[in-house]
């Protein structure tokens, strides 16, 4: 640090803003102004994450939980959205970092996956030359360490032949093939945090299986911060320690896997587990679908954005049509966003949906 | 598999220019005859103006009018392959392989003068291709990473000015400025290629090159910055910076080199075209190349000739579409046969 | 007024009745190459469906990529010709039919698709995409397309108000239901339903299911349903069919598929499904299949899952086994089947 001396009064404040967790996401908002207004895709999100855990972030399209992760990334061109929050890497906050110090810790200590392999690897090039290319941006090596290296972690996540397939196009990779190499080119510098944007959506169930399971155990071996970004609560169930479910923005709910499954507080929540069929469950005759549709964000409605589609914000005496919730802790960590009273929350939960779940 | 791929495309390239002759022949021989024209007709255009009927048909006769179209096409395809003699009364004229015809007016094979005018287009269709790449190319990239601003918005002004202006427009008006006012260009004309004199060579055609490439420069740039819009917002665009690369990398290696695949298939095809003849650059500056040819022989109806420029520009078209063929499969993996 | 047109349809439902058979139902795409272009294989898309639908069932077509349940799905409607075998819809050999024989059928089979966008042309407003199909059939409205427009419009749960508007304007939730009501325009007795929820949010997905279970009610529909989410096809079919490279290779009423599937595949294939429940989770009580899907174009000989099969014996790899019906109702086509009361069925291992 070679502060001038005038700041130096600033660096205790500094060293207090420091965040605490692996990565501390305080109050992200991502704005992006159009001609039609500001799309608000995310408005005032805070989560921590530590190494060794996997939060899932849920939602449906529009909520917003691709664009914080690509803010996490530094991803978003530069002018068109405006960023504000903090997001602290291992201590430092990336919001106010210069594009050129974000961008050398992109791929190095964090890293993501996305959701279709085929088009997120460029058709012109090896599978080996794209993971080489990820390997020496951040390692001073030769191009055969480097090629060495990118058969070693084509081995890793389960390419059989990998000497012979990394000299492969991504169009002769199956689906799930060309997800694995994805997944290799992402840890091929073995980062700290990894981001999966739906990563198996794209994929057949055998094949997400798989997937999920390489996720899982390269996580254990890597120890290393996951974030997974999914519609569908089954992949979340099978990886995430957390959960954050998000809704026009914002989080409705964030708790521990069991806490959104088996206790879910936010009437969202409570609509997302009654639209889904189950197939371990008895098969129930109807559905329980939220009704309307997801709000637009440029016109999010007043108070609580949830309050058009939510069938218990009658009970609130207004409240939802014109405050904000805000996120607050129910116990053990477990947030919640709504206005509901404990009670009434406990009886519409006991009476109206689990029975129906 | 390449193997079997690069015959049927060759064989296919031949059959094309078979087509291309039947047609172009079919139509330079048969459209009179449609109108009216009798052999005897066409052959009185290679006798003396007091030549009697009689005279007139002999010649008819001799240049083998009167023979059937599918005689005098099979007679052509025959001469493009191992040569063909003409009679012209007083001797016999030997017209090598590759015959592409013989003027009756002149009374020369069309092959040479076709022959000796290939390296002027070729000199300038190949410095203008080269002048307009560089510019065309690159004020694209920049007016696409500075998509909005002035600076993009005044090149593209520019591009519009380029693809709306036509050459004798351009030429004509640079000739004025820099040539006949200024005097620091030739006003025309041009010496060969040899290795005494590359600056005088190049000297001599600087004027055409930027005039014939300021409007192909123009299109380039707007099919550059489209093409680089787009690309720039694939997933392994985004993917290349989530690795880290550097913006310039992220450019050049991922962005730029899908948007130029496109552009190589044009420019393949542009200069294909423009190798049969640069007709309006090559009259506005009097350069003697297969455009100029063609608008002679066009004036002087002197069909054999107009037939010959037409199949060698066809050859080249059609060369040029196979080897663009060819290199997308270089450049673009997934078109490769596996 | 809906309910007094739908009496005017002259349709008499027979519940339980066949309304549509498939006979060794085949599609081979050509693949040509080298210099004269000879045939030098085909993607085996679909090799011998056998199947029936009853009236007013639905049946659903399940599988991953390369199974071939669209292509059947379009053979269904005819929207492609089949290289071989039978389609029969009402006692009428449909398989080969021209365009213009197809047409007036085409009012009785109608076809839902899985992007709701794609499939509406963004340049039409909803009346005239809702109202194509009384034009295209020339069919008379009693109180004029509008009308007619309108009510379909309220009956899939959109306003009459949005008849003016533009595909783009709409969620796509709501672009679906367009799609749907235009395919309800002509009453059809069959509908073909490919994918119609997967490219839909979760909780729009529900309500888009809960109406095609309405309108199936309503109007005496019969069903077949093309999918790839096994929960959602849990949920909307009364039997399944599991299809895998261009076969069924299991075809059984609901219940008993999914409580006790035959095939080794749909075992497979049910163990993957990730289901929202952590007590299941870390549990690896479940089976995994290795690699991917093989390639249609040369899928592996006799059982064509033996390659992923982890009961794999040679009599596998040598003959393929036949789709038989092991107990009432419930086809597989396997020599070592899970799930087999009966110990005469062949042990395993």
């Amino acid at each position: 640090m070679t502060e001038p001396i005038e700041e130096v009064q600033d660096a205790p404040v500094q060293r207090v803003e420091r965040g605490e967790a692996f990565l501390d996401v305080r109050n992200l908002q991502v704005h992006f102004p159009t001609d039609d207004g500001v799309v608000k895709s995310v408005d005032g999100v805070s989560f921590k994450l530590e190494r060794g855990k996997t939060l899932g972030i849920v939602g449906e399209s529009g909520s917003g939980k691709s664009v914080t992760s690509l803010s996490i990334m530094g991803l978003h061109p530069p002018g068109v959205a405006k960023i504000s929050g903090q997001i602290f890497l291992d201590g430092q906050d990336l919001v106010s970092s210069s594009r050129e110090e974000v961008r050398l810790l992109r791929g190095k200590r964090m890293a993501m996956i996305f959701q279709d392999p085929l088009s997120a690897m460029h058709p012109f090039y090896t599978v080996g030359r794209q993971i080489i290319e990820a390997y020496q941006v951040h390692n001073e090596v030769s191009k055969q360490v480097a090629r060495k290296h990118a058969i070693e972690m084509l081995d890793r996540v389960g390419i059989p032949q990998p000497d012979r397939r990394v000299d492969a196009y991504p169009h002769q990779f199956s689906g799930g093939m060309r997800q694995r190499a994805m997944i290799a080119m992402a840890l091929s510098c073995d980062p700290d945090l990894l981001i999966a944007d739906e990563p198996t959506t794209a994929l057949d169930v055998t094949v997400q299986a798989q997937i999920l399971d390489l996720i899982r155990d390269l996580q254990r071996e890597f120890n290393s911060a996951v974030i997974i970004i999914t519609h569908d609560l089954g992949v979340v169930a099978e990886l995430a320690d957390d959960i954050q479910v998000m809704y026009a923005g914002r989080a409705a709910e964030y708790g521990t896997a069991e806490d959104i499954f088996d206790r879910p507080q936010h009437p969202y929540t409570w609509g997302l587990l009654g639209s889904m069929p189950r197939i371990d469950r008895e098969r129930s005759e109807r559905l329980i679908p939220i009704k309307g549709t997801p709000p637009s964000l440029i016109n999010v409605p007043s108070g609580c954005a949830f309050n058009p589609r939510c069938n218990y914000a009658h009970l609130n005496d207004g409240l939802s049509q014109t405050e904000r919730p805000e996120l607050l802790d129910t116990g053990n960590g477990h947030l919640v966003a709504c206005h509901l009273s404990p009670q009434n929350r406990r009886q519409a939960w006991e009476t109206d949906i689990k029975p129906k779940l | 598999m390449v193997f079997a791929y690069l015959v049927r495309r060759v064989i296919g390239a031949v059959l094309l220019l078979l087509i291309v002759t039947a047609v172009t022949f079919a139509i330079f021989f048969l459209v009179p005859r449609l109108g009216g024209a009798t052999a005897d007709d066409l052959a009185g255009r290679y006798v003396g103006k007091s030549a009697g009927q009689e005279q007139i048909h002999n010649t008819a006769v001799r240049l083998g009018f009167t023979d059937p179209l599918y005689v005098q096409y099979g007679r052509f395809v025959k001469g493009l392959v191992v040569g063909q003699d003409y009679n012209y009364g007083t001797g016999i004229e030997r017209c090598p392989a590759p015959c592409f015809g013989y003027s009756f007016l002149t009374q020369q094979p069309v092959w040479p003068d076709l022959v000796a005018r290939i390296p002027v287009t070729a000199s300038l269709a190949g410095g203008a291709a080269f002048i307009w790449l560089i510019t065309g190319v690159g004020t694209g990239i920049v007016s696409a990473l500075r998509r909005g601003s002035v600076l993009d918005r005044s090149l593209m002004s520019v591009a519009l000015a380029g693809v709306s202006l036509p050459i004798f427009f351009t030429g004509l008006l640079s000739l004025s400025i820099f040539s006949y006012g200024l005097g620091w260009t030739q006003q025309g004309g041009i010496n060969p290629l040899d290795e005494t004199n590359p600056l005088w060579w190049a000297y001599d055609l600087i004027l055409p090159w930027v005039t014939l490439a300021f409007l192909y420069a123009a299109a380039y740039a707007r099919l550059t910055r489209a093409g680089m819009l787009e690309t720039m917002n694939e997933d392994y665009v985004r993917t290349a910076r989530a690795k880290g690369l550097t913006e310039r990398t992220v450019i050049l290696r991922h962005g730029l080199r899908s948007a130029l695949t496109p552009i190589l298939t044009i420019f393949g095809l542009d200069l294909g075209l423009l190798m049969g003849g640069a007709i309006l650059t090559e009259t506005t500056f009097s350069l003697p190349g297969i455009g100029q040819y063609a608008v002679i022989a066009l004036r002087a109806n002197d069909l054999p000739k107009v037939l010959g420029v037409t199949l060698v520009a066809a050859f080249f078209i059609v060369l040029a579409n196979l080897v663009v063929d060819l290199l997308y499969a270089v450049v673009d993996p997934r078109v490769r046969i596996s | 007024m809906t309910t007094a047109d739908t009496e005017s349809t002259p349709v008499v439902p027979k519940i339980g009745e066949e309304i549509l058979s498939v006979d060794g139902l085949v599609k081979h795409f050509p693949i040509r190459k080298g210099v004269l272009q000879r045939q030098v294989g085909a993607v085996q898309a679909v090799d011998g469906l056998t199947f029936n639908v009853t009236r007013g069932e639905t049946l659903s077509l399940v599988g991953e990529s390369g199974c071939g349940k669209t292509t059947t799905g379009r053979l269904l409607t005819r929207l492609l010709a089949p290289t071989s075998g039978k389609i029969v819809f009402e006692g009428r050999d449909i398989s080969h039919l021209g365009e213009g024989r197809m047409r007036p059928l085409r009012r009785d089979v109608q076809m839902i698709f899985q992007d709701p966008y794609g499939s509406l042309n963004p340049r039409h407003t909803v009346g005239k995409i809702v109202g194509a199909p009384f034009r295209l059939q020339h069919v008379k409205t009693e109180h004029g397309v509008k009308r007619a427009v309108q009510e379909l419009l309220e009956l899939v749960g959109l306003s009459p108000e949005h008849y003016n508007r533009y595909p783009h304007e709409f969620s796509g939730g709501q672009r679906q239901r367009i799609g749907i009501a235009r395919t309800l325009a002509l009453r059809p007795k069959l509908i073909v339903a490919d994918e119609p929820v997967s490219a839909l949010d979760v909780s729009i997905q529900a309500q888009v299911v809960n109406l095609l279970e309405d309108l199936q009610e309503e109007f005496d529909l019969t069903y077949v349903m093309i999918a790839h989410d096994l929960s959602v096809v849990r949920h909307v079919s009364d039997r399944v069919a599991v299809m895998y490279l261009g076969k069924i290779v299991e075809l059984a009423d609901r219940v008993d598929l999914y409580e006790k599937p035959m095939h080794p595949y749909t075992v497979a294939l049910l163990s993957a499904v990730p289901v929202p429940d952590t007590k299941r989770k870390g549990k690896q009580e479940r089976i995994r299949l290795q690699g991917d899907v093989p390639s249609p174009i040369n899928p592996p000989p006799a059982c064509r899952f033996h390659t992923r099969c982890w009961k794999a014996q040679e009599i596998c790899k040598t003959q393929e086994p036949p789709l038989v019906e092991l107990k009432p109702g419930h086809q597989t086509a396997c020599h070592f089947p899970e799930n087999v009361e009966a110990p005469a069925a062949k042990a395993d291992q």
